[in-house]
């Protein structure tokens, strides 16, 4: 059964990697990159899902059989962090460029290269 | 408008596939067996309620050691790119009163919300990677509000190279007492804080590293931010 999470995360997907295709502006690039990385953190949370179970936090009233798979969670984490990381390495990629260049297209950026 | 219909024809493609490929994944269904094992077992052999984080620190500590690193790398990484000879930051407006006045009443109230964050990553949702970053942002509501604003760098730098140590210590502790690399000796041999899981004083080392990870975080975020808003100037 195909459900309304696999949907957003899809639809996030193809949404960034319109953006990446199409966009010239290097930031727009940017941003759909970081769409793109919701959509798959996305996608990794709901495959831990469980159907009318609570977050694997062990408090009162919640045991082990009441609470959703937490390895995906770990995960997304994880993923989360090292996206966040990257960000920032390309936006200062990005600046450089700027700097450099005195513009973010892409197209042009390649013909002032020669 | 080749180009764009082009690119939407084979996103059409991509999300065909993507759909066919997750239609076979049972979603919203029970677990697999390792998740149900972590836990079965998370609070007798971690003392952590929070299944999430137990995984993050205790079961896969030596992943988020590695995360860590790149974390670490990438900060460096951004410093390298942006290094100049000699850096100031040029912005010239100062922030609006609103923002002068929120920011000195907030900041100390977000900061120690961020080491709340941190401190409790064993109980609620959060840890260490949020609790830092929540002390990132106090740090970059300083540097938009006060145009002559700088954190203080030598300290950073030092808490950042102590922190980072002091991880990499805790796993030779850990090493040397039971026998392999972040072996979690508090709560395996000490058994500190067996009878009251669920405050604050258990977990074993969770506690601890999260602490770390918060200061790591928060520091290398707020250095990231310092080198972005700063520009070269003539001498």
């Amino acid at each position: 059964m195909i459900s309304v999470y696999y949907f957003g995360a899809i639809s996030l997907i193809l949404i960034g990697l319109y953006a990446v295709l199409v966009k010239k502006n290097l930031l727009k690039m940017l941003i759909g990159l970081s769409i793109m990385e919701t959509g798959v953190n996305l996608l990794l949370v709901s495959v831990g899902y469980v159907a009318g179970r609570s977050a694997p936090i062990l408090s009162e009233g919640i045991g082990p059989n009441q609470a959703v798979d937490p390895i995906p969670q770990a995960l997304v984490l994880t993923a989360i962090v090292i996206g966040v990381a990257t960000t920032a390495m390309a936006l200062s990629v990005a600046m450089l460029l700027y700097e450099k260049y005195g513009t973010l297209n892409v197209e042009e950026i390649r013909r002032l290269r020669g | 408008m080749l180009k764009r219909a082009l690119a939407i024809i084979t996103l059409l493609i991509i999300g065909y596939w993507l759909a066919q490929g997750l239609a076979g994944v049972p979603f919203g269904e029970d677990k697999m067996l390792v998740g149900q094992y972590y836990l079965d077992h998370v609070k007798e052999q971690t003392g952590a309620v929070n299944a999430v984080t137990a995984v993050v620190v205790n079961y896969r500590g030596f992943d988020t050691l590695g995360e860590v690193t790149v974390l670490f790398i990438a900060s460096t990484g951004v410093g390298a790119l942006l290094w100049r000879r000699r850096k100031e930051r040029t912005a010239r407006t100062e922030g609006s009163i609103v923002l002068t006045t929120g920011t000195r009443l907030l900041v100390p109230f977000v900061m120690l919300f961020g080491a709340y964050i941190f401190i409790h990553g064993h109980l609620t949702p959060g840890g260490g990677f949020p609790g830092g970053a929540t002390i990132a942002t106090a740090f970059l509501l300083l540097y938009m509000a006060f145009v002559q604003y700088e954190i203080p760098h030598k300290a950073f730098e030092k808490v950042e190279g102590a922190v980072g140590v002091s991880y990499v210590l805790v796993g030779l502790i850990g090493l040397a007492i039971g026998g392999y690399f972040l072996y979690d000796w508090i709560w395996q041999d000490w058994g500190f804080g067996t009878e009251n899981i669920g405050r604050l004083l258990s977990g074993g080392f969770i506690p601890i590293i999260y602490t770390i990870i918060g200061l790591k975080v928060g520091t290398e975020l707020s250095g990231i931010i310092d080198n972005m808003l700063k520009e070269e100037v003539s001498e």
